[in-house]
């Protein structure tokens, strides 16, 4: 046993010192940008931000709302991007990965070093641009949002090391009692791999919910536009429209009665707020997901 | 067979959208014309290679990308494992978890999302930062022109984003190492920081080199929304901020230069193959087999 002494105490307190004030280095950030988006415009431009708002006003989302097409629209989009992408990207993953993690498996070798691959070799950015815009076509579609970014090695990987900690035994016996691979790997693998896709299924998500350069890259039709990129668009113009208000004269006094700081942040709230409330459900799969991947990869 | 088939969607998948740009890298030697297509363009030797002696800017950005870079692989395990050891030690269950749950919150957000939060902070008339600095009587500060201060707001936004997920990596790789060596650490009478020498880190630095050298791998690659969306793309700030990736997608978008786009990227890939090779190659030496990627 370890003593418990007065030093050890002090350790401990220290240690708790250091990680809670990381973890407010972590939260209040975004606090700070909720609390900017429910303050009332005029007094943040008088006094500036603060931590709690001064004065509480909704007035920044009723002017989102006033004209909600746009960013419904791109709500859309991404919402529908991120399914397809997570839901097609966990599928198509699994299902190389559950050969792939076979002992038995004869071209286990080869294919693994075609995904590992990628990992360490790419065409670079312009050839897949002319890839995706002149072979393939894709420009301006809802595919191109998720189709090359929802496969990577590295989640790949991750699945294999998971599936390899399945007893290999379970496998044979159903074989033994004539099981079907596919059948193996839907009726027995999936559902004992729950924590892995759950990490698989979040990352991807993620990725595809947060993405702007897909966007930025091959979308110009504005009914394709994706959250993030709508947001950083409107970052874009309401800049543009600060710089230039001394030169467009009347453009001030319109800036004025604008909830322009205010809304920047209720923007950054409404992109940002969907996955805050999905990740704590993911979180109790996510530790043991990543473990067994990155511990045996 | 069934096996195969299996494997088949990922394979065409990445064929299409992996490979077929690989073999598009042959752009690198030709003058591309739309019309003629990307094996119809005549070829032009090593011409797109040009402007790698003709100006000083792809140094300047290799520089940018490299320095920032080595700074996040040397700084986020030191400070991830600090803190994964410490969640270990403080070994309330509760705790830990709360502790995750707050530290990954930054990985969550996009760089759209982050530039926004940086703006609440940094700017010039109603920023956090500027409020705080004239309490104590200094001038408000123009951030997004203040050149010098970015290479430090960039380092501060990227540790911010990334060490929370690399802390649960540690953490789980710590919870992996069997509780008998610390016990008989323990009965040797070793105390709380020998134990961290001489169990802990030996146990974890597989993990640790691992993730050095995938980081040593993607050296030459800047991960661009930090560096784009950031200094929420101003001009003054180029300099301090221009990574290769930038300049790829500047020779991309902006000057529509294929061939020279493509050549960067081919320098890219190239390069950071090398390094992966040669960094796992002195890793299995230096360990005599033991640790490396591959």
């Amino acid at each position: 046993m370890i003593e418990k002494t007065g030093k050890d105490v002090l350790v401990k307190v220290l240690m708790h010192g250091v990680l809670v004030g990381f973890a407010l280095f972590c939260i209040v950030p975004m606090l700070v940008v909720i609390s900017i988006s429910l303050s009332d415009e005029k007094d943040l431009l008088i006094n500036g931000y603060s931590l709690f708002p001064r004065i509480f006003s909704s007035g920044a989302y009723d002017y989102i709302l006033t004209s909600p097409n746009a960013l419904l629209n791109a709500y859309g989009v991404t919402i529908l991007s991120t399914i397809l992408g997570t839901v097609f990207g966990v599928l198509f993953m699994s299902m190389a990965a559950f050969p792939l993690s076979r002992p038995d498996f004869r071209y286990k070798g080869w294919i693994t070093f075609y995904v590992f691959f990628t990992m360490l070799f790419s065409g670079g950015l312009v050839p897949t641009y002319l890839v995706v815009t002149q072979v393939l076509q894709l420009q301006d579609t809802l595919w191109v949002l998720f189709l090359p970014v929802f496969i990577s090695a590295w989640n790949v990987i991750l699945l294999i090391s998971f599936f390899r900690s399945i007893p290999f035994e379970m496998v044979e016996s159903a074989k033994i009692d004539g099981a079907s691979e596919v059948t193996i790997y839907w009726k027995i693998v999936l559902p004992m791999s729950k924590p892995a896709l759950a990490t698989v299924a979040l990352l991807v998500a993620l990725r595809l919910w947060n993405e702007w350069f897909t966007s930025m890259l091959y979308i110009r039709e504005q009914s394709l536009v994706s959250l993030q990129f709508w947001m950083q668009r409107v970052m874009q113009n309401m800049q543009f429209l600060l710089m230039n208000q001394d030169v467009m004269g009347g453009g001030a006094a319109l800036l004025g009665d604008l909830p322009n700081e205010s809304a920047r942040m209720a923007m950054a709230v409404l992109a940002a707020g969907p996955m805050m409330f999905v990740f704590p459900f993911f979180q109790k799969y996510f530790a043991k997901g990543l473990m067994v991947g990155s511990v045996k990869g | 067979m069934e096996l195969l088939l299996l494997c088949i969607p990922v394979i065409v998948v990445l064929f299409l959208f992996n490979y077929l740009p690989m073999a598009g890298i042959v752009m690198a030697f030709k003058d591309f014309k739309p019309l003629d297509g990307i094996w119809g363009s005549p070829w032009i030797g090593m011409k797109n290679f040009e402007f790698f002696v003709r100006s000083d800017l792809i140094w300047n950005v290799t520089f940018n990308t490299v320095m920032y870079n080595l700074a996040f692989i040397l700084l986020t395990p030191i400070i991830s494992v600090g803190f994964a050891v410490m969640l270990n030690e403080t070994g309330n269950r509760v705790m830990v978890k709360a502790y995750q749950t707050l530290f990954f919150l930054p990985y969550f957000l996009s760089w759209v999302v982050v530039s926004i939060i940086f703006y609440a902070f940094l700017s010039t008339e109603n920023g956090l930062i500027n409020s705080a600095i004239a309490v104590i009587g200094i001038e408000p500060v123009s951030w997004y022109s203040e050149i010098g201060a970015w290479p430090y707001i960039i380092l501060f936004a990227g540790l911010w984003n990334q060490i929370g997920y690399n802390t649960i990596i540690y953490y789980a790789g710590l919870m992996a190492i069997d509780p008998a060596l610390y016990e008989a650490a323990a009965i040797d009478g070793a105390g709380r920081w020998q134990r961290f020498l001489h169990v802990t880190l030996p146990m974890l630095s597989n993990l640790v080199v691992v993730m050095m050298i995938l980081g040593i791998g993607k050296i030459f690659f800047a991960d661009f929304g930090l560096f784009y969306q950031l200094p929420l793309q101003s001009g003054t700030l180029l300099p301090a901020v221009d990574v290769i990736n930038y300049f790829t997608y500047r020779a991309l978008m902006q000057l529509g230069d294929y061939g020279m786009g493509t050549a960067i990227g081919l320098y890219q890939s190239v390069m950071g193959l090398i390094l992966v090779l040669v960094t796992n190659w002195l890793s299995r030496k230096v360990t005599k087999g033991e640790q490396g990627l591959f």
